[in-house]
């Protein structure tokens, strides 16, 4: 990790240009959701400015860019098993989706028992 | 305990962590904040399981007041900024600019903190949601006020480590538990990131 003064130096400027990056991405997030296209589309590009934050916080604010590789690796292990959990889980949505999309109306129910 | 025992030792417990070789605190941050990431990746997953299997789920922007927690980020982001000043600034052996950094950074917590009380008070008091009304309230409630404890704990120990930068602990060799505090906040703005986006924006 840098800790000369002219490295010191460098480094926030970075932070600066991080800032200045982290603003116009949030800036873009807003300007997205009023977008005239899809919902998916529109959950797609949140997705992808929110990783591209979210690693450069992790990257340039955390000093992973300069860590050790395996820090990187534990640091990825969360993102990966949470996106492991998704995917364990899709089974499970389409059941929900499919029974509440086909459930009969609790009244309805009620009124064919009488 | 023997020359020989004490050299044992020390062949089994290496003095210098291997993965960060500027203290085994900052390795055991980053472990607890993997940690933790898998806490919120859980509340994130279910959220986004209830909502998917939900399809009269709200549109959020319809409930939740965006602009206000957009200035919310920007504050958090604000503060990272700060964060990483202060953690420059000791490194360069600028005892002043860490304390006018840390102080900025405890203020923007605060404020963040302040933000998210007007937040709620006026989710739960004029707009009627609560924690058990429905899956919309439940898992907003948690996961925003799960990140909101973090937030507080961050103020608490940003404070611990001002307090400690006014008695004059930190010096630009001594700087390992400003870095380390430094993670965690950083840690606090990158959840947040998510958060907003996955329960406000999409």
């Amino acid at each position: 990790m840098a800790h000369t003064a002219e490295e010191l130096a460098h480094e926030q400027r970075r932070y600066l240009q991080v800032f200045f990056w982290l603003a116009v991405l949030t800036a873009l997030e807003l300007g997205v959701i009023y977008m005239p296209i899809s919902r998916f589309a529109i959950g797609c590009m949140l997705v992808v400015l929110a990783g591209t934050k979210a690693a450069l916080v992790a990257l340039f604010y955390m000093h992973l860019s300069v860590e050790k590789r395996t820090l990187t690796w534990i640091a990825l292990t969360p993102a990966v098993l949470c996106v492991f959990l998704v995917f364990m889980l899709l089974p499970d949505l389409g059941a929900i989706t499919r029974s509440l999309t086909h459930a009969t109306p609790p009244a309805a129910t009620a009124e064919a028992h009488h | 305990m023997s020359s020989a025992a004490v050299a044992d030792a020390h062949a089994l417990e290496p003095t210098e962590s291997p993965l960060t070789p500027e203290s085994w605190g900052k390795l055991g941050m980053w472990i607890f904040l993997a940690a933790d990431a898998m806490s919120f990746g859980g509340l994130l997953a279910g959220y986004g399981a209830l909502r998917y299997g939900d399809p009269g789920w709200p549109r959020p922007s319809s409930i939740l007041g965006i602009q206000l927690t957009a200035m919310m980020t920007f504050l958090l982001i604000c503060s990272s900024v700060t964060m990483v000043e202060a953690l420059a600034s000791i490194r360069q052996g600028n005892q002043a600019g860490l304390k006018k950094f840390l102080l900025l950074t405890i203020c923007g917590g605060l404020l963040f903190l302040g933000l998210q009380a007007h937040e709620w008070t006026n989710l739960i008091v004029h707009e009627g949601q609560s924690i058990t009304k429905n899956n919309f309230g439940a898992t907003f409630f948690i996961l925003t006020g799960f990140h909101g404890c973090h937030v507080f704990s961050g103020v608490v120990y940003l404070s611990c480590i001002l307090v400690r930068a006014l008695q004059g602990a930190y010096t630009a060799h001594d700087s390992n538990s400003v870095e380390i505090v430094a993670l965690y906040w950083h840690f606090v703005d990158l959840i947040w990131i998510l958060v907003f986006t996955f329960v406000y924006l999409i």
